[in-house]
């Protein structure tokens, strides 16, 4: 198949489209909104709905309406945009409607800057909206990626009746790569596999099944068991849908953690350090929730490595997890910078030699 | 034997929750009633949406006999959008209360209005908070003592109360807003009727509708049903005047 040269919003939002995406709710903020004009254009022509809201809390709450009849739903938005949807998400967590939520991360935090980030790595795997939740996260470190994962992420969504949220970075959203498209996806929607949806009940119908979008259980017990249901849902995500990239691991002196494009930028690092004579691995989370705790701390207990370093384009945030994974079996550096400011090639050789004379 | 009455099958065997007194469920009856009349005219079956709100009413999906949700406060005009969007041949109403419509969710719902989104509203409006137990609304009247303005409340500090037929009838794309009541025969007739045109507008395919019904709460405004009933007629119907604001189906 021909590759073709797309700009990541762009192929994020066709990737949706060909995934049976057929409406999509949001409101413009850079750096994602690319993801909405390419919206306002395509979803007609293949008889989608594109509607721009009032704002990121009505959009988010359109999403809850349409993924409520069991039609395959789309948001995107940035950093301030995605706080302002985390009310919605939360509701879409705890009705269980499966959903794609797309965050393009900028500088924070507050108005932050325009600029690429991963500050919303808290906010994206440890909850953002009240409540016992999760939503299955995946971090893309290329278009393609972003792609692949788009077409499974509504079967995700609609086997565990979760949403599902991207956490890409802004360059993600930014670069031009070229990518493989997929086939369109022939989705139909079938309340058969979706008898929890409203799709069209009507009084004599068995009262078991008519449609009820909500998060309201008043009653003790009741929500108890509700929230059971949830974390043995959450359990089923972790134990099957974990995903990482784990690159040069093996034997390593050192380890890398990271995600997104960080991953790529330490990739080349790994490269330049092995002409001076040193193996470093890298360990990449693609799924950030549910994270691969396992497979981080596989990649670190090793008796060849001698120290991990964390690199993000923040102040430190899947840091906690990493700790969490190794749980003192190493000692963890960490590396990064907030909004804009790119951890370079450079400065990730520098830090590990800096590591290796034992700084 | 011929069947003179019967309940609406578009209400469920389920045991209100609401207040002795409360109009929620005169008002609920009349939704579901008409709902059942058009279902039978515009054939309707299996084609209805309900959006339940947060307030007293927020169980409606409870009571309310075809699919429903339950939204976030203030939101259910966005729910009902993307429902509605997504599924445009249903009947997509909301059922909202006056601190969810004109308070929380002003913006979902002028902006509803605003799209000219082929729902129907129906606006309970009480003037005080009903659920949380009875602090002020953007609807309490001037000098009406609630938890949150235990001496009244006073222009100065709250401003006047919000009209919200009012205002979105100078929403352009709003088609049709009536303002009824439901504490006489006469007007529960009549607030049947307006509810009945707002459906029926929205299944013509014509912009959003709205019936904002003015209703009593005994609880917590501390009065006994009666009272309430009087109390509505001489402070609520002058200040939040009866009638249509707006048919663009009538002009």
């Amino acid at each position: 198949m021909a590759l073709t040269l797309m700009k990541g919003s762009e192929a994020i939002a066709e990737a949706a489209i060909r995934a049976g995406a057929r409406y999509f709710f949001g409101y413009p903020i850079t750096p994602q909104t690319e993801i909405p004009e390419y919206m306002s254009a395509r979803m007609p022509e293949v008889g989608g709905c594109f509607l721009q809201a009032e704002s990121e809390v009505a959009a988010i709450n359109m999403v809850y309406g349409a993924a409520g009849t069991g039609a395959r739903v789309i948001t995107s938005s940035s950093s301030p945009g995605v706080s302002l949807k985390q009310e919605g998400i939360s509701y879409c967590a705890g009705a269980r409607l499966p959903a794609v939520i797309i965050n393009v991360m900028r500088g924070g935090p507050g108005l932050g800057n325009i600029q690429a980030s991963q500050g919303d790595y808290f906010q994206g795997v440890k909850g953002g909206g009240n409540g016992d939740y999760h939503l299955l996260s995946f971090a893309p470190a290329s278009v393609q990626e972003a792609i692949d994962l788009m077409m499974i992420a509504y079967e995700k969504a609609e086997k565990y009746r979760i949403p599902v949220l991207f956490l890409a970075d802004g360059i993600i959203a930014q670069m031009m790569e070229p990518v493989e498209l997929p086939e369109m996806v022939d989705f139909k929607i079938d309340p058969e596999k979706k008898p929890w949806a409203c799709t069209g009940w009507k009084p004599g119908d068995d009262p078991a099944k008519r449609g009820i979008i909500n998060s309201i259980f008043i009653d003790t017990e009741s929500l108890a068991v509700h929230n059971d249901e949830l974390q043995a849902v959450y359990k089923e995500v972790v134990d099957n849908e974990q995903m990482w990239e784990a690159y040069n691991c093996e034997n390593a002196d050192y380890i890398i953690t990271a995600f997104g494009t960080v991953a790529r930028i330490a990739k080349s690092a790994i490269a330049e350090l092995k002409e001076k004579g040193i193996n470093v691995g890298l360990l990449r989370p693609i799924t950030v929730w549910p994270f691969p705790y396992d497979a981080v701390l596989k990649a670190v207990d090793q008796p060849s490595v001698k120290g991990v370093l964390d690199v993000e384009l923040n102040e430190g945030q899947m840091l906690e997890d990493v700790k969490l994974a190794i749980n003192g079996v190493k000692k963890v550096d960490f590396f990064g910078h907030c909004g804009s400011q790119m951890p370079t090639t450079a400065e990730i050789v520098a830090k590990i030699l800096s590591m290796k004379e034992g700084k | 034997m011929a069947v003179l009455f019967e309940k609406t099958k578009f209400l469920t065997d389920k045991q209100f929750h609401y207040c002795p007194g409360c109009n929620h469920g005169i008002i609920h009856r009349l939704v579901a009633e008409v709902i059942d009349e058009l279902s039978d005219e515009l054939n309707l079956d299996g084609k209805i949406i309900g959006v339940a709100p947060v307030g007293c009413s927020v169980f409606a999906y409870d009571y309310f006999n075809c699919d429903m949700y339950e939204a976030a406060h203030g939101r259910a005009p966005a729910v009902a959008t993307g429902a509605k969007r997504s599924a445009p041949d249903r009947l997509v109403f909301t059922y909202q209360g006056d601190g969810d419509l004109a308070s929380i969710g002003t913006a979902e719902i002028v902006h509803a209005a605003h799209r000219g989104e082929k729902i129907s509203t129906v606006f309970v409006n009480n003037a005080i908070y009903g659920m949380t137990g009875g602090q002020m609304a953007p609807t309490t009247l001037i000098g009406q003592k609630a938890t949150t303005c235990p001496t009244g409340r006073s222009e100065e500090w709250s401003g006047l109360p919000i009209k919200m037929s009012e205002m979105l009838a100078a929403v352009p794309s709003a088609y049709y807003i009536e303002r009824v009541a439901v504490n006489t025969t006469a007007n529960i007739v009549k607030a049947k009727k307006a509810i009945k045109k707002a459906f029926k507008y929205q299944m013509e395919g014509k912009g959003f509708c709205m019936v904002e019904v003015l209703s009593t709460c005994p609880t917590n405004w501390g009065m006994s049903p009666v009272e309430a009933m009087k109390w509505l007629e001489e402070n609520m119907i002058p200040y939040y005047p009866l009638g249509v604001y707006k048919d663009k189906g009538a002009e």
